[in-house]
């Protein structure tokens, strides 16, 4: 399902990098330079997530997000930034912004994330009952099946396999799930995530002929009946 | 601890120009004196002399009975005070004079009698200091001629008096302006003192006060002021440098890895080279994020995100994320918890910090060990240890592992970028906590908090936060 969507960006490299990034993921992209122009095109209406550059010409990115929100606005923002840390994601995410991510990024992270805020729209987000090919969790009861076989899941792995279930069918990085599952935002220098993820794939996929939870090499994980051929690579343990 | 004003150099200086402006005053009066009531008792003296003189040539001339008339014209011409005459023969018996008996002193060196002389007066006898000089005449006659000098020592004592009084005036003066300048200089001193400190706690913007009474203090407070501006001038300018190498760098090598990861996409991309180099390329970049990360942490002082933070709480998490890499290599993590250990911090820097320890321990520790998480709260403080039993580090190198890029040369072998400790002392200092490295077998951290949380300060805590559980939200201990 193709989206429309508003990326704000001064650097040109930058902006035809995403832009075209974005447009070979099936997504329809406006851009603009400067703050106040991409402000009007916001205000105009009709985007489903905005990509917002924090240092902008004009009018800055967090007063272009301030003023969207004053509207009565709430499309999805994803505000990007050469600065870093806590501080600034903070008045990021308190001047309205859904996510922040920290320049330089891979593409396949600002990929992941905005995937992420476009599916965050839909009326599903809020269901208790999960099913991702004969995977099924009960949120409310916190129970897991799959093919009718109950599995027992400790509550952070509980946690681990909602987010990627809620995101099924999308590329997941790292650092969502380390933000999303554990709720920090910090750089673990380890493959700590991997590990836990391989945990969650042993209780999950090992007694099943399908796989489910697959690496997706230099950008994540996915959870997916029908993974992209491209994609698919071997589910050796990290 | 500020040392008492009587110790201040001010002080002193002021004590010492009391000491010799009393003794220059001193010195002063002496010289008055000497010039005054000295001048009057050598006239004194000199008028003695000469009458002696004048009487013995009249007895070379008349003869006893030319003396005798002459001593008794004086006496007549000045009857109250003044003049003191005796005339005696050989055997002290008296010839003549307005005194009755030779005085019983002896004479001074130079032949001259202090003695007290009684006078009839309106309320009886009146006692007198006296000064006189003695003189023999040819015939076995002695002469004692005098002065009364009651004015003479009436004056010099009421200049002792003078003088003494004013000399421990001047002391008193003196020492009470020095107290009051010594004390205000010391409170100037003071301000500058304690800016000073809270600008090396962290605090950068703060500025030394000014009376506006542009003296030498205000000046002082001015230059310094202007180097403060000057240095923070220079720490952003290196700040913003910093922050454009650091981006220059990472957006090549982004675009690096992006390239090859395309590379890889493409048949017969996936050669273990393209493999290796995009390792590598994830590697520069992990090192540019944790220099950037150690700068930023540094710059955040006294901005960071500063909430209460349950450090139990947080080890749990910590130990929960990395139980399962430590289980890999066989290594088993305890937690030993107090429940209300909770600190004012950046939730986020702390589980780094831990984080980074916990990756040490599990990285430097032997297959198959153990590794022991305290958090621990007294009076003093809330602490937070993580020991293992690896190879350690030896006494001598625990500051300099704290530094950027330093790396043991047994640690040469394991990953890392020696940037991890590096980063946990930036946070440490960020939260004035102390960092302390120990251990016999192994190594121990620990990180020691204030009770008392840094900086008042605050920016309110972010709205993130107002989501997080309730165990991260435990009231906090007031502020000390």
């Amino acid at each position: 399902m193709s989206m429309r969507v508003l990326l704000i960006e001064d650097d040109a490299a930058t902006r035809g990098y995403v832009a075209r990034g974005l447009a070979e993921a099936g997504h329809v992209v406006d851009t603009a330079a400067d703050g106040r122009e991409g402000l009007m095109m916001a205000l105009d209406g009709g985007f489903d997530l905005l990509v917002v550059d924090r240092m902008l010409p004009g009018l800055d990115g967090l007063a272009v997000v301030r003023a969207l929100r004053e509207t009565g606005a709430d499309t999805p923002v994803l505000v990007l930034s050469a600065l870093g840390e806590v501080d600034h994601r903070v008045e990021g995410l308190r001047a309205g912004g859904d996510d922040y991510l920290v320049k330089p990024f891979a593409f396949a992270e600002l990929a992941a994330r905005v995937e992420a805020l476009l599916r965050r729209r839909r009326p599903d987000a809020a269901s208790t009952v999960l099913a991702v090919g004969d995977l099924e969790m009960d949120t409310a009861r916190r129970a897991v099946r799959r093919a009718g076989v109950a599995i027992r899941l400790q509550p952070r792995e509980q946690r681990l396999l909602e987010y990627l279930m809620r995101n099924a069918d999308r590329v997941v990085t790292r650092t969502m799930l380390l933000e999303a599952v554990w709720d920090y935002h910090f750089d673990p220098q380890t493959n700590v995530i991997d590990v836990h993820v391989s945990r969650l794939r042993a209780k999950i996929d090992r007694e099943f002929d399908q796989p489910l939870l697959h690496t997706i090499r230099g950008a994540g994980y996915m959870l997916s009946a029908d993974p992209p051929a491209g994609h698919e690579r071997p589910a050796a343990a990290p | 601890m500020t040392p008492p004003w009587w110790r201040s150099a001010t002080f002193r200086l002021a004590a010492a120009y009391a000491a010799f402006f009393a003794a220059s005053t001193a010195l002063l009066l002496g010289l008055v004196y000497w010039s005054t009531a000295g001048l009057m008792a050598r006239q004194t003296d000199d008028t003695i002399e000469a009458e002696i003189a004048t009487l013995a040539e009249r007895y070379r001339a008349d003869g006893l009975a030319g003396l005798v008339r002459l001593l008794e014209r004086q006496i007549a011409r000045e009857p109250l005070g003044g003049p003191i005459y005796l005339l005696t023969d050989a055997g002290r018996r008296r010839l003549g004079g307005n005194l009755e008996s030779w005085p019983r002193v002896e004479p001074d060196t130079a032949g001259w009698l202090s003695f007290d002389l009684g006078e009839r007066g309106p309320s009886g006898i009146e006692s007198h200091p006296a000064r006189a000089r003695a003189f023999r005449l040819e015939g076995g006659l002695q002469l004692l001629v005098g002065r009364d000098v009651r004015a003479l020592r009436k004056l010099e004592a009421l200049f002792t008096r003078a003088s003494v009084a004013g000399v421990g005036l001047i002391v008193v003066l003196a020492l009470a302006g020095g107290i009051v300048v010594a004390r205000t200089s010391a409170r100037r001193v003071e301000a500058i003192d304690s800016t000073a400190r809270e600008i090396m706690a962290g605090d950068l913007e703060r500025r030394i006060p000014r009376t506006g009474s542009g003296d030498e203090f205000d000046r002082l407070a001015e230059s310094l002021n202007a180097m403060l501006d000057r240095i923070q001038a220079l720490m952003d300018e290196l700040r913003r440098i910093s922050d454009n190498v650091a981006h220059d760098l990472r957006t090549p090598l982004t675009r690096l890895r992006h390239h090859l990861e395309e590379l890889s996409a493409h048949p017969g991309g996936e050669r273990p080279q393209v493999e290796a180099a995009i390792g590598e390329a994830d590697a520069l970049l992990s090192t540019f994020n944790a220099l950037v990360r150690i700068a930023r942490v540094r710059a955040s002082e006294r901005r960071a995100a500063l909430a209460p933070v349950d450090l139990g709480a947080l080890a749990g998490d910590v130990v929960e994320l990395y139980e399962p890499v430590a289980e890999t290599r066989g290594q088993h993590i305890t937690l030993d918890t107090t429940p209300g250990a909770v600190v004012r911090g950046d939730r986020d820097m702390l589980f780094q910090a831990v984080g980074n320890l916990v990756d040490n321990a599990i990285k430097h520790g032997p297959t198959g060990g153990s590794i022991r998480l305290v958090v621990a709260r007294d009076a003093a403080a809330v602490s937070l240890q993580v020991a293992d039993d690896g190879p350690g580090i030896p006494a001598a190198a625990r500051e300099r592992v704290l530094e950027p890029f330093y790396r043991l040369e047994q640690a040469r072998h394991t990953p890392g970028n020696g940037l991890g400790l590096s980063l946990v002392a930036a946070v440490a200092r960020v939260h004035g906590a102390t960092l302390a490295l120990d251990g016999e077998h192994g190594l121990v951290v620990t990180m020691a908090f204030r009770p008392g949380p840094p900086g008042d300060d605050l920016i309110p805590p972010p709205e993130r936060d107002s989501a997080a559980p309730a165990r991260d939200r435990p009231p906090h201990p007031a502020t000390a």
